[in-house]
């Protein structure tokens, strides 16, 4: 029977079949931890008596609440410290790799991943990170779980699971020039909606995503959960492999060819059927920001911020009054008229090497608007050694903005780096939820180059407002 | 974790949609590394504004939670349901839930009732006109009972089991240590290990 990507790796991982209505055990190939979501979960295996079945498919790293300054001095925040300290503690007494402050593969689990070669296709991937989805870029069935899962998964390597509907969203034609992953990503989630992705593995396929680099996949796979989808995929193929291949953890020699082997059969085949399909015109596509307060209400940078009495639906009208008052915007008003006081650039979604570049290409021999801050976080120690070899760090600092250590940081405002109440934001993450980077704070969600390009004019705009 | 037959308690209605985890509790109670204790982190933000419908006295000891659809994005945080459940909360009702939150409630033994928007906007009338008013939430029939609204609830049949029985997840597992330690023997040597 002909089958998609998502259910090739699926059955390829089923331990025991479910009976009825109860789930599949799923095996996991690799377990990412961090500090946030593991401590219960460790302590719930102390509290038993359990061991962790497979250390050697589980790494733990620090990323969610670490400093981004002053790495090498113990972190100021004593709740802070005690986290990475219980994780720390609890790898060690488990027997869990794990990459501290100060090791070079430290850095957001996503990124990690990735960087290491341990993100590979055909695997199962699972962290107590909602933005698990990221790795599946690569091809690998990748998904957030909870704590409690998190625990099942350090005692049995597996998890009790219902199979996920499948779901195709295939954009067609190029994406016009200055248009990125990013802004392909926002449209989506905005014409799907929030809810969209309920329930379904997300496969991404089509010219335009054939074209994305693996950094640009890893963009769009990562906020399929903010389309309410557990998982996104795209099929691996030679941007893939070449990708992993020469990576420490990758497949080498006689292996890489069995796993070259195996790798090309996961496409999906044709014939095979998905539970729904979504299509795009990629060549209609423009650069694309939020207005709102869920990463569905954005719309194109060129437009209004829409009024809500426009709105058909009556729950989505009260919502988009309560994100403009959150937000304090103006029915009307352009977008690109919206002045914003900080420039984020950095977090699982836009925190690689490519998004650096991209940005600095920009900024390169221009200055921060007035009174503009910006902040630089890598998305791991390796991105930050890299970007700096390359002398981005001098593009940044000799703009006017600050150059970090890696870490989540501001995308969720867990560590010092938080917005203030009323302050508002274009920033390179995710999620624009009411107080995410911060209590009061206000975020518009933007790709690397246009928060690039808003950090010189100060309002929100593109590489083209700047004449390039 | 406790079993779940049927509970009757008083409603809250919380007439918002895309209630997301960042809501139900904010980024900074996520470092804390025990699992209780955050009662008072339940929707922290919006607690600070005092008419938001959980100050009010009466819900004070709420067990039934009425919100909008898409309730439990974003984050997936399980302190969400540790914080709802620490507050007293045993059920949500909701016409959607984001897959993950529900997951986690399912493993907490926080009941997760979806119904249509309909019968949301009828709970929310009832409990707005009466507050303090008390629903009744059975999980054999699947069935919400609040003053003359009587209405049917979805739940996967799965968790519903496990719920009506208590069972919890690695215990279950545990009984199939043999098929695990199959599956191992037959996995490729080439797949990748965090170790040297
Ligand atoms: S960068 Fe942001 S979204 Fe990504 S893992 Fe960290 S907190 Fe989560």
């Amino acid at each position: 029977m002909a089958k998609t990507l998502s259910e090739k790796v699926w059955d390829a991982h089923v331990v025991a079949e479910g009976e009825g209505n109860s789930p599949d055990l799923l095996y996991v190939d690799l377990h990412l931890v961090h500090e946030v979501t593991s401590p219960q979960a460790f302590d719930g295996l102390r509290t038993a008596g359990r061991k962790v079945r497979r250390p050697d498919l589980t790494v733990a790293t620090e990323d969610h609440n670490v400093p981004t300054l002053n790495i090498d001095k113990p972190i100021a925040d004593p709740i802070s410290r005690a986290q990475v300290e219980a994780l720390r503690k609890n790898c060690d007494e488990f027997g869990v790799p794990r990459y501290s402050l100060g090791h070079a593969e430290q850095g957001i689990v996503h990124v990690v991943g990735p960087q290491t070669g341990l993100t590979q296709p055909g695997m199962t991937i699972v962290c107590g990170d909602s933005h698990t989805s990221t790795h599946g870029a690569f091809g690998a069935l990748a998904f957030g779980i909870g704590t409690s899962e998190v625990e099942h998964v350090l005692a049995t390597q597996t998890l009790p699971l219902k199979k996920f509907k499948t779901m195709a969203v295939t954009v067609n034609n190029k994406l016009p020039d200055g248009v990125t992953a990013k802004d392909l990503i926002l449209t989506i989630i905005a014409k799907i909606g929030t809810g969209g992705g309920q329930g379904y593995v997300l496969e991404y396929r089509g010219e335009a995503v054939r074209n994305l680099s693996m950094e640009g996949r890893m963009t769009m796979c990562n906020m399929s959960i903010e389309g309410g989808a557990r998982a996104g995929m795209i099929a691996p193929d030679e941007t893939t492999f070449a990708y992993i291949e020469g990576r420490d953890r990758a497949p080498k020699g006689k292996d890489w060819e069995k796993a070259l082997e195996y790798w090309r059969t996961l496409p999906t085949d044709d014939g095979a059927t998905f539970d729904h399909e979504v299509i795009l015109d990629a060549a209609t596509l423009s650069p694309f920001v939020t207005w709102g307060t869920n990463p569905g209400q954005g719309v194109p940078l060129s437009a209004a911020v829409p009024d809500p009495a426009q709105f058909s639906d009556p729950v989505e009208r009260t919502a988009a009054e309560r994100a403009l008052q959150y937000m304090d915007l103006q029915p009307g008003t352009k977008l690109k008229d919206v002045f914003v006081d900080t420039v984020f650039l950095g977090s699982c979604t836009n925190g690689r090497i490519e998004d650096l570049r991209a940005a600095a290409e920009i900024i390169k021999g221009k200055k921060l608007a007035n009174n503009l801050k910006m902040i630089v976080v890598p998305g791991s120690a390796r991105v930050r050694l890299q970007a700096e070899a390359e002398g981005l760090d001098q593009v940044f600092l000799g703009a006017g903005a600050e150059w970090r250590s890696a870490g989540c940081s501001m995308c969720l405002g867990m560590n010092p780096d938080k917005l203030s109440r009323g302050e508002r934001a274009a920033s390179t993450s995710n999620r624009n939820f009411e107080g995410r980077q911060g209590p009061g704070g206000r975020t518009h969600l933007v790709s690397p180059q246009v928060a690039a390009a808003t950090a010189i004019l100060g309002h929100l705009a593109e590489p083209k407002d700047l004449g390039m | 974790m406790e079993a779940f037959i049927t509970h009757t308690g008083i409603g809250a209605p919380l007439r918002r949609s895309n209630v997301d985890t960042d809501q139900i509790i904010p980024a900074e109670y996520l470092k804390r590394i025990t699992r209780h204790g955050y009662e008072d982190a339940l929707f922290k933000a919006w607690r600070d504004d005092e008419s938001f419908v959980l100050n009010h006295p009466i819900y004070k000891t709420a067990t039934v939670l009425v919100a909008g659809p898409e309730f439990g994005t974003g984050s997936s945080r399980e302190h969400a349901v540790w914080a709802l459940m620490d507050y007293g909360f045993k059920v949500v009702i909701s016409p959607r839930f984001a897959d993950i939150f529900r997951g986690n409630s399912g493993k907490g033994g926080l009941l997760t009732a979806q119904v249509t928007d309909e019968v949301t906007e009828q709970l929310w009338a009832y409990l707005e006109a009466d507050p303090g008013a008390k629903i009744t939430v059975d999980l054999p029939s699947q069935q919400i009972t609040a003053g003359e609204i009587v209405a049917s609830f979805e739940i996967d049949p799965y968790v519903k089991w496990r719920l009506l029985e208590g069972l919890d997840d690695i215990g279950i597992t545990m009984q199939q240590l043999d098929q695990i330690d199959t599956f191992e023997q037959n996995r490729a040597s080439w797949r990748p290990k965090t170790t040297a």
